[in-house]
């Protein structure tokens, strides 16, 4: 306990941030059949967030932005395992190392941090009313009295303009769009510092989309929480976050403010994904990169995404570029980072 | 053979199963070379107890107890593995074929499956070794069983065949012009081997137990040597009385080896076959 | 002159409610429209879940036939097609690209026995050499090669080159119609594009005609020359893409189009913020 004191007072975590996350790098292990595999999954990230901003991941598939958010929310499980590094919360004071001391982590979840995940139903129980839900995670960490409990839930549900007598349906009663409002209402009844949003609208609707987009930043916003929310879409990351990091092979690209990150991609990777987005109204043919994303489990040497690159040199291919303070004020981890155009 | 050899080394239950089942199959081996007439009686001194000489001991038949478990073996596990393979061939058929095509056919199939589910199984076969007395022989008694053990393992290939048909993998394979029989072989087989293992599993044994009971009751061609036909042979010169107890302990022991050793090879081999950890395997 | 496709009021009823109150729902009701054969098009059926969309695209590959009204491809009428001589006749003409490339592949399949049996159902190539030839010459047309792709399991392949394998299959019969039901909704940013510019080519080299199916407005704007849009299965809106989706007149279309996130923040958080409650 003491070495864990005066390891997190040498860090020196600035009050400003809510999260502070250093050189982490967590792997899949995996042993089947005597086939040994290891799968760099998040391969030395260093990231923070500020108290009451958006923070966006984005990247494709095997980026590894779920399993980076599965570690940060310290839900990971064998074969998956932190080999280096530390994650940070600061929840106004009380800090918590999640891989230093992992048991203050379960009394700050719901209450201090909290999730929105895809799959609605992953959280509502599909055989009991949405009350009993509500009950299951929030009851034991408001501290309110049975009728205090069930009037500030109402009243939570009334402000984030839901019906309260959601209460009383079964999910499977609600349309996907309730469920996933119901979710968010659930997820920050207990007003928490911090809440990982996992692709909370990819399964919705455009229309219904656009409302729990407006949803979210609009608890976010009144309740000055912090989210870091993970989604491929870069146009819901357009929308909703105040900076964005792009990820790609388990390691980070870029990141910065997202309106400078739009204007001014730093990296050629950015530059591809915001330039290849079709627009109403924009006729111009589109490209693709060329390749694939890799393997994580085969990665390129070197700067990992320069088999695909237009800009890639011969030095791209040897060493690994790190994240240096880019020249819109953001990092990024490329070469030729000042020589990228934006399509 | 790699494969072989990486089950051996990491999976316990598969050891375990292969000592087992080999100690069964050794013995099944060893009766091709007994040295006296596996129906011939009284070649030897009845009622001998286990010794160097007689290694299990002899019976009032004037039988050696290894020599006739040897034979027994062989022919109930050949038994239970023809009832196996049998009801395995009618249950995939029905269950892949019921499951695919849907609808009023599958409704039809269902409908005669479970109408032979109902059917009493030991009733039956009495009837029919009743009815036929002395023609009844082994194999007319294996495909009765056969025919009488594959409605439930059907019903289960049948719910997986029905999800399978669903999927847009097998509305790809139509557009790609395969045709039924090579989409149910090809695509949706390897989906059901598991359950296939499975219930080979518990047929195999279903099948063993069916053998020994009628023919512990005496409902089978006694004079061929069969556990069960060892037991009764025990039970009526009342052997436990008698105090000739490896008569009947030796037969039941190898019954349960064997019953042991079947189980942890389906288990450990189940685990193996499943399209999910062969996957994993391949590293998707 | 014969349609290629055409769709003549074309209603399909799915009964919905329990044992008791046995009621109806239009999936699809009422839709018409026509394809020409002469000129090769990309046509864009455009809508959310609940549209209709997916079951209009299943009656196009007549794997449901319509309640009322007719479908006709090439001047017959695609329910009244009996038998397996017809039907493969049929699906030699008409080619499926389906939604997500990890189930539309089974994983325990090789990628190339698909191409194969294509090339051997519908080509009649009856040999190996032949079979080969013609799936490398479809892989070849979508920036790939067998040599790629021979021998190889779905999982070894990104999304991308899976939807890429599965378009080159469905162009081994030479196909007149291809029927894309989201095809690039499940396929990385990265990748996205190859597959949407991939549809272009095969209607401009190949002149085969596309039905793009998709929830996604800005892609159907880029890429095709129709477009029609759906609602609770009635077309609301119907016309050439670019004039349809630059100046929708229907309160439903111009709710859709102002819900677009453009790739712009200051212009896409403005319309999060005025979340505008809409349905359900």
């Amino acid at each position: 306990m003491h070495e864990v004191l005066s390891k997190a007072k040498k860090t020196a975590v600035t009050p400003k941030n809510v999260l502070t996350v250093e050189g982490l790098k967590a792997y899949y292990i995996n042993e089947h059949f005597g086939v040994r595999r290891e799968v760099r999954a998040v391969d030395d990230i260093s990231l923070t967030v500020q108290r009451n901003e958006v923070y966006g991941i984005a990247g494709e598939s095997s980026s590894g932005k779920s399993s980076l958010i599965k570690t940060l929310a310290g839900a990971i499980r064998p074969p998956m395992r932190v080999v280096d590094g530390s994650v940070k919360f600061d929840f106004g004071g009380q800090s918590i190392d999640v891989y230093g001391a992992p048991e203050q982590l379960k009394p700050a979840r719901w209450r201090h941090l909290s999730y929105i995940m895809q799959g609605s139903m992953n959280v509502l129980n599909p055989v009991r009313r949405v009350k009993h839900s509500f009950h299951d995670f929030a009851y034991r960490h408001m501290g309110l009295s049975g009728a205090a409990f069930w009037s500030k839930v109402r009243q939570h549900l009334e402000r984030l303009g839901l019906d309260p007598d959601v209460l009383e349906a079964f999910p499977h009663q609600l349309s996907g769009g309730m469920r996933q409002r119901i979710t968010i209402a659930l997820a920050t009844v207990c007003e928490p510092e911090f809440i990982i949003a996992d692709e909370p609208t990819t399964a919705l609707d455009v229309l219904v989309q656009q409302d729990v987009l407006g949803l979210i930043k609009d608890v976010q916003a009144r309740m000055q929480a912090s989210i870091i929310f993970v989604t491929h879409d870069m146009s819901v990351h357009a929308a909703i976050t105040d900076r964005l990091a792009i990820m790609y092979a388990g390691r980070l690209a870029e990141e910065g403010a997202t309106q400078a990150l739009f204007d001014n991609p730093q990296h050629p990777y950015t530059a591809h994904l915001i330039g290849s987005l079709p627009r109403i109204g924009d006729v111009r043919v589109r490209k693709s990169l060329p390749g694939k994303p890799p393997a994580l489990s085969d990665p390129p040497s070197g700067c990992r995404f320069h088999p695909r690159c237009p800009l890639a040199i011969e030095r791209c291919s040897r060493e690994v570029p790190l994240m240096q303070p880019s020249a819109t004020g953001g990092r990024v981890a490329c070469f030729r980072a000042g020589e990228v155009v934006a399509a | 053979m790699k494969v072989l050899i990486d089950l051996l080394r990491y999976n316990r239950e598969f050891l375990l199963g292969t000592i087992l089942i080999s100690i069964i199959l050794a013995l099944v081996a060893a009766s091709f070379f007994a040295p006296y007439d596996e129906l011939a009686t009284y070649v030897v001194i009845p009622d001998m107890p286990p010794s160097a000489e007689y290694w299990l001991g002899t019976t009032s038949r004037g039988q050696e107890v290894f020599w006739q478990l040897a034979a027994a073996m062989r022919n109930t596990l050949l038994f239970g593995v023809v009832v196996a393979l049998v009801s395995r061939v009618i249950a995939i058929a029905v269950g892949l074929v019921s499951g695919y095509l849907g609808g009023r056919v599958d409704q039809v199939i269902m409908a005669i499956n479970d109408t032979l589910n109902a059917l009493p199984n030991i009733p039956i076969l009495l009837l029919l070794v009743f009815v036929l007395r002395d023609q009844m022989s082994w194999p007319i008694l294996a495909v009765t069983a056969a025919l009488l053990g594959w409605q439930h393992d059907s019903r289960l290939i049948r719910s997986v065949a029905l999800s399978l048909r669903n999927r847009e993998f097998t509305r790809h394979a139509v557009f790609s012009g395969m045709r039924t029989g090579q989409i149910l072989w090809r695509e949706h087989l390897p989906y059901v081997m598991p359950i296939v293992f499975y219930t080979t599993m518990n047929n195999l044994i279903w099948a063993i137990g069916l053998e020994v009971t009628l023919s512990i009751l005496g409902f089978s061609d006694i004079n061929r040597p069969t556990i069960g036909g060892m037991i009764y042979w025990a039970n009526a010169h009342s052997a436990m009385v008698a105090g000739i107890w490896w008569w009947i302990v030796v037969p039941m022991a190898f019954v349960v080896i064997l019953f042991l050793g079947l189980f942890m090879l389906a288990m450990s081999v189940n685990e193996y076959i499943d399209p999910r950890s062969r996957l994993a395997r391949m590293g998707a | 002159m014969t349609d290629l496709l055409r769709l003549d009021h074309v209603t399909k009823l799915f009964p919905v409610g329990g044992f008791f109150s046995r009621r109806s729902m239009k999936a699809v009701d009422d839709v018409n429209f026509a394809l020409s054969a002469d000129k090769p098009e990309i046509f864009a059926i455009v809508g959310e879940s609940g549209s209709g969309k997916s079951t209009l695209a299943k009656m196009m590959l007549g794997n449901e036939v319509p309640s009322s009204g007719q479908l006709s491809f090439d001047g017959t009428d695609v329910a009244a097609i009996r038998g397996r001589a017809a039907r493969e006749a049929f699906m030699a003409k008409v080619q499926p690209v389906f939604q997500n490339p990890f189930e539309a592949f089974n994983p325990l399949t090789k990628l190339d026995e698909y191409l194969f049996a294509t090339a051997h159902r519908f080509l009649g190539a009856s040999n190996r050499g032949a079979r080969e030839a013609a799936a490398d010459a479809a892989l070849q047309r979508v920036g790939l090669s067998l040599s790629e792709v021979r021998g190889r399991y779905s999982h070894e392949l990104s999304g991308g080159q899976l939807q890429r394998i599965a378009v080159a299959r469905a162009l081994i019969p030479n196909p007149k119609l291809i029927v894309a039901d989201e095809p690039v909704s499940m396929v990385d940013a990265s990748l996205r594009m190859s597959i949407v510019n991939l549809f272009r080519e095969l209607r401009d080299e190949l002149k085969v005609s596309i039905i793009y199916i998709t929830h996604d407005l800005a892609t159907a704007y880029y890429i095709s020359d129709r477009v029609i849009i759906m609602q609770k299965g009635k077309v609301i809106e119907s016309g050439d893409a670019r004039t349809v989706l630059e100046h929708p007149t229907q309160p439903y279309s111009i709710a859709l189009k102002g819900a677009v996130l453009p790739p712009d923040p200051a212009a896409a958080s403005a319309i999060i913020r005025q979340r505008q409650v809409v349905a359900g």
